[in-house]
């Protein structure tokens, strides 16, 4: 095989945190004399130091390897902080590494974000140059490509409409359609199709895909959606703490990762200062519950099961949104729900400081598999404040049936990711309009 | 890509620590239509948003223009052989040019933090394309000079032949001393509220109500360290021909400073330029 399309070596970053200046990620020329001028820096230069460092390091990625060859779709994985987009903007030349070496053989384009550099009051048409340019398409290439994109975006109608009037989805649509008709060697992508509709998320996996297949374009794949790793990736790398912990067939290491990221002791706790959240809301605990409130690892299907959630809430929104995803270990969404999905006064009021919610998922549906729940808090429509991804596994083992004839609802009878018993009624006579044999 | 069957195969792109490519200007030059398109980005944007749009790039300076005759006249300056309105607005073009081009590039690379931390592209473009976008309104008001010229029925000689140069030297300087601020703003924030302050003050220490011939001898040399002393005299002289004198000494040390500012400026943008992803 010739010398593979993209080499890593012993690639690490490091980043300093700042302690002085929490959530400033610049410095105040302020700040830069004063600690220069200080005289605590000059006792602990000349003394023994014993001021605490202002400064720590942080290695967002270390001693990271691999190579891959020209052709293949290789699926980053790992949790949030895990170094997945420090090690995309490290390739894609974003940022530098603090130590080792990346040897590209091919020319990269990446598309960290959809819409990077969108302008809301230009024209579609004059976005589609703009983000061309930025993106490093030459005009004569965005002329020549103009079609292909409008037609992907399904937007001719609007080219001439400012994108500040689009709706959402014709925003991400036109957006992608720009980064889709770029012409790399190796296209670099992260998590960008976390947004958009599922149509559409179909529409974009199938073309990365298809250029992969017909143009041996190598792809590298940043996504929590485990679903699009394992259709369309070829490999996959799993990071823990910014290094790698496993590659090899997506199967397996999705499996991994699940094993890795979630209990499956049906309950999962932080530390009030490691609690995921922001200043608004923490989330403290997810607990599962079946009957008699036991807490248990593998549940049956013919109990209700109960989702419990500790946190700690500091604001009055609204627009707050607490729930989860129950998902299959491939990433399929079995459902989402959220405490603001009924009407309003039956939602229950959240407190400020420590909550303690419980959501019934009733007994008698789900059918028997693995499943995981990712918890999923957020303003609505306005940003995610928990978006960690799966945290809770769990298996149901199926015996919610009361049939005769089928004595047992099992795996093999009963095919889906839910298995409900549902209501049958005879409501008359068919009429007679259609008849056999004609 | 067009050019992508060109260099596609042997293509090799090594990414080290402390390895800021090799091929920059390279790059630079593959990137160049971008620097048209954020410029012409920011031109379009600009005169959208606006209700008299191009209007503003000539309204700005007039009214500057007429501040400032009036100010000579309130002080009892003598109109030299020229008319007040073409002495002063031919010192308030390049100075105009040069204080929307360095507000606008100092923080050009702040109000693109999401084209920096998303996007590979040499950074030097951003900066540069506020400065060609200042350059645009720039064009556009020495239309204006042309007609007040014709209106008082002045003919510039043949020194209008060297304003390219003046003009270089404009572009230069605010080129310079955008990407040396651009790049400490990114570091500094501080640098938001020294920008407005640099330009506020520059309108009174540079020569465009006066002329520097007001003033004394030995302080020449000191005055001309200000660059933009020696580019006004040099947009007087060869836009207005024989009324302004040439003076080469303060051009010269003017240029020599505005030489040092493209120098230090490119060189510590470059130096920065590494970690601007990390700490925007």
């Amino acid at each position: 095989m010739s010398a593979p399309i993209i080499s890593v070596e012993g690639l690490g970053k490091r980043y300093r945190i700042r302690h002085q200046q929490e959530g400033q990620r610049y410095v105040a020329l302020r700040d830069v004399l004063a600690s220069k001028l200080s005289p605590r820096r000059w006792l602990a230069k000349n003394g023994n130091g014993r001021h605490p460092p202002a400064d720590e390091d942080f290695w967002a990625l270390k001693d990271v390897s691999f190579d891959i060859q020209q052709g293949e779709v290789v699926g980053i994985i790992g949790r949030n902080g895990a170094g997945k987009s420090t090690l995309l903007k490290i390739l894609s030349r974003i940022t530098e590494p603090t130590e080792g070496r990346v040897t590209l053989r091919g020319r990269v384009a990446s598309l960290l974000e959809v819409g990077t550099g969108f302008h809301p009051e230009l024209t579609g048409r004059e976005n589609i140059f703009l983000n061309g340019a930025i993106l490093g398409m030459s005009r004569a290439d965005i002329v020549r490509r103009f079609d292909a994109i409008v037609a992907f975006a399904e937007v001719e109608r609007f080219l001439d409409t400012p994108v500040k009037r689009y709706s959402s989805g014709m925003y991400v649509r036109l957006a992608f359609a720009v980064a889709a008709h770029l012409e790399p060697e190796v296209l670099i992508v992260d998590e960008v199709l976390a947004v958009g509709d599922a149509e559409f998320q179909e529409k974009c996996l199938g073309k990365m895909e298809d250029d992969a297949r017909a143009e041996g374009r190598t792809v590298l794949f940043v996504s929590h959606n485990m679903r699009a790793v394992l259709s369309l990736c070829t490999r996959a790398v799993l990071l823990d703490r910014g290094r790698p912990v496993s590659q090899g067939e997506p199967r397996r290491v999705i499996g991994e990762y699940l094993a890795r990221a979630c209990s499956s002791t049906g309950e999962i706790a932080w530390s009030e200062s490691a609690a995921p959240g922001n200043e608004e809301f923490r989330l403290i605990a997810v607990r599962l519950y079946s009957k008699n409130e036991r807490r248990t690892g593998t549940l049956s299907s013919s109990h209700d099961l109960i989702v419990e959630f500790d946190f700690l809430a500091n604001t009055g929104n609204p627009g707050l949104c607490i729930g989860f995803d129950l998902t299959t270990p491939d990433g399929a969404v079995v459902f989402r729900t959220y405490q603001t999905d009924s009407a309003l006064h039956l939602w229950p009021r959240v407190e400020r400081g420590r909550n303690r919610w419980r959501c019934t998922v009733p007994k008698n549906l789900l059918n028997c598999g693995t499943y995981l729940v990712t918890p999923r808090v957020g303003i609505h429509n306005v940003y995610w404040i928990v978006d960690i991804g799966p945290v809770l596994q769990f298996d149901i083992s199926l015996n919610h049936g009361t049939s005769p004839l089928w004595n047992d609802l099992t795996a093999s009878n009963r095919p889906g990711s839910i298995a409900p018993i549902l209501t049958w009624d005879a409501v008359g006579a068919a009429a007679s309009t259609a008849r056999f044999g004609t | 890509m067009s050019n992508a069957a060109a260099d596609a195969s042997p293509f090799e792109l090594v990414i080290e620590p402390g390895l800021a490519s090799k091929n920059y200007w390279f790059d630079l030059w593959r990137y160049r239509e971008l620097l048209y398109f954020l410029a012409w980005r920011d031109i379009v944007v600009r005169y959208k948003q606006t209700a008299i749009g191009i209007a503003w790039a000539l309204l700005r300076p007039a009214l500057t223009m007429v501040v400032f005759v009036a100010f000579r006249r309130l002080a009892g300056m003598q109109p030299g052989g020229i008319p007040d309105p073409v002495l002063v607005f031919a010192a308030v073009l390049p100075w105009q040019f040069f204080s929307t081009a360095l507000s606008e590039s100092s923080s050009s690379l702040i109000g693109n933090a999401n084209l920096i931390s998303k996007v590979y592209f040499p950074r030097l473009i951003v900066p540069w394309a506020s400065v060609v976008t200042a350059f645009v309104d720039f064009l556009i008001t020495l239309g204006l000079l042309a007609v007040l010229m014709a209106w008082y029925r002045i003919a510039p000689g043949w020194q209008l032949a060297v304003l390219p140069l003046f003009v270089a030297m404009a572009f230069g300087l605010s080129l310079g001393a955008g990407l040396l601020l651009a790049a400490l703003n990114v570091e500094y924030r501080d640098f938001r509220y020294i920008v407005p302050f640099i330009v506020q003050f520059g309108l009174f220490v540079s020569p465009i109500a006066f002329t520097s011939a007001n003033l004394p001898e030995r302080w020449r040399t000191v005055y001309a360290l200000n660059p933009m002393v020696g580019i006004i005299d040099g947009f007087r002289w060869s836009l207005l021909g024989g009324y302004a004198r040439f003076d080469a000494w303060t051009i010269g040390v003017s240029g020599v400073v505005t030489a040092a500012f493209v120098l230090l400026g490119i060189g510590y943008f470059r130096r920065m330029e590494r970690s601007f992803a990390d700490v925007i």
